[in-house]
């Protein structure tokens, strides 16, 4: 989170920057960044200039693109993420049986915390962990994480559409062994020892695709959020619901019971307030029947908690009241850290719309862009 | 020898449609290709050294799936981003 007045876009077809002044009100749109690149994340490490994007096109294999000076110009990593050439014996299953892993796209980047310079971690499909120390020019292995010998099991849920999914890698500010990720489908892993080892913490969470009652993993986290100054707080969006939990506490408390019953709470981003640990946004979907993962009943609203999640808030003044059917993606939903909390999202029609006032009200600031994958202020 | 590169890669080779290659397999052409154009390879071919589902490599006319294919000075390799998308 950032005071930026800037945002930075993926898309299916190129990356773009989003500029306003301060008023936050007049945004301009950037040329295309790598136009016909599939970017699943484009993230600016907020203690420096470095901005790194995954990409991959429909063709091409998967990469990093890099910028160490805010943007301005680009190169290609020299060592991307990828496995190891190595049989390691953590396999995927395929109709044809075990085969070798290999990266399909780098789905998602954090960079490291605030005395790490030039640290970043990437999450991939399939499911992998990887690092870099240089500013993202070159990868290597989490193989506490990738080799693991639970992997194959943790991993044996099968996966989304786009396979199996590394993302929500979450780096404890005041911590620093302390980290945790989200597999969909796989469930939600914790390191305390800076990635050596890991921990399923999934306990609480609903399942409801497992022939196993409660099981300890295989679970679907959507997306998963830190509070930044309270990093004991973890929210998360589920395939089965919105989730609490304040450490050291182990098990899940789920707080989209108290979502209105005709709205359901499945949906795909979640954002937390980057001063107030109670305050929270999701950004509802459909999924009912055969899951059109779209605003339900084509009436888009955010939805908003500031208790922790005990009431919530429906706030769609300025959105579409019907006819709308977005569907926003994990990634694709961020704040700022400006007094009046700027929210912003992107959908999967190529719209950028903002809230200047903590969700009260919205304008689209953008339209016409190809479809969005992520939204990070920065 | 000849080596065919299709648009999505231009941006290593600079615009160039044709480069030249050096090797006794196609996988030491490509590995000699990655040393002209650092990442080319990586675009094209996995980490197990596999061809992208959506790649496709012809020798002379015939495609080819094992990267472990001999080659001579006179063959030809052409490169082609298979027909796909939306």
């Amino acid at each position: 989170m950032s005071k930026s007045n800037r945002i930075l876009v993926g898309t299916r077809k190129g990356a773009f920057l989003l500029t306003s002044d301060d008023s936050r009100k007049n945004w301009k749109v950037s040329d295309p960044i790598y136009l016909g690149h599939i970017i699943h994340h484009f993230v600016k490490d907020p203690k420096s200039d470095t901005m790194i994007i995954g990409a991959k096109t429909g063709h091409l294999g998967p990469t990093v693109y890099r910028s160490l000076d805010d943007g301005k110009t680009w190169s290609e990593a020299s060592k991307p993420p990828a496995f190891k050439q190595i049989d390691t014996g953590n396999n995927l299953e395929s109709p044809e049986g075990p085969k070798p892993r290999s990266v399909d796209s780098v789905f998602w980047l954090t960079p490291g915390r605030i005395e790490q310079n030039g640290l970043w971690y990437a999450g991939t499909t399939p499911a992998g962990l990887f690092v870099s120390k240089d500013e993202g020019d070159t990868w290597q292995s989490v193989d506490g994480f990738n080799e693991n010998p639970m992997y194959a099991s943790w991993t044996v849920g099968g996966g989304t559409p786009g396979g199996i999914i590394l993302h929500s890698i979450l780096l404890n500010p005041k911590d620093q062994n302390h980290m945790y990720i989200g597999i969909s489908v796989g469930g939600i892993f914790e390191s305390k020892d800076n990635g050596s080892s890991w921990s399923p913490l999934n306990k609480g969470v609903e399942i409801v695709f497992s022939p196993v009652e409660d099981p300890e993993w295989g679970h679907d986290p959507h997306c998963i959020a830190q509070s930044q100054v309270n990093p004991d707080i973890l929210y998360h969006q589920n395939h089965c619901g919105i989730y609490r939990i304040e450490r050291p506490a182990t098990v899940w408390t789920r707080i989209g019971d108290n979502m209105p019953k005709e709205i359901g709470d499945i949906g795909f981003p979640m954002v937390i307030h980057p001063r107030d640990p109670n305050c929270v946004w999701v950004f509802p979907m459909d999924g009912t029947e055969v899951w059109p993962r779209t605003s339900p009943g084509g009436k888009p609203a955010v939805y908003n908690s500031t208790d922790s999640g005990k009431t919530w808030l429906r706030q769609d003044k300025g959105l579409p009241g019907a006819n709308a059917f977005f569907t926003v993606k994990r990634q694709a939903m961020d704040c700022d850290s400006h007094d009046d909390v700027g929210l912003y999202f992107g959908t999967s029609q190529g719209e950028v719309w903002a809230s200047i006032d903590n969700g009260a009200s919205w304008n689209c600031i953008v339209k016409h862009l190809p479809e969005i994958y992520s939204i990070k202020v920065g | 020898m000849q080596v065919k590169i299709p648009s999505p890669l231009y941006s290593y080779t600079k615009n160039v449609n044709v480069v030249e290659g050096q090797g006794k397999t196609v996988l030491e052409v490509l590995d000699n290709l990655n040393v002209q154009y650092p990442g080319i390879k990586f675009r094209m071919v996995d980490e197990h050294n596999k061809i992208r589902p959506h790649m496709k490599v012809f020798l002379n006319v015939d495609e080819i799936k094992d990267l472990n294919t001999s080659v001579s000075t006179t063959d030809k390799i052409m490169i082609v981003a298979a027909l796909s998308g939306g």
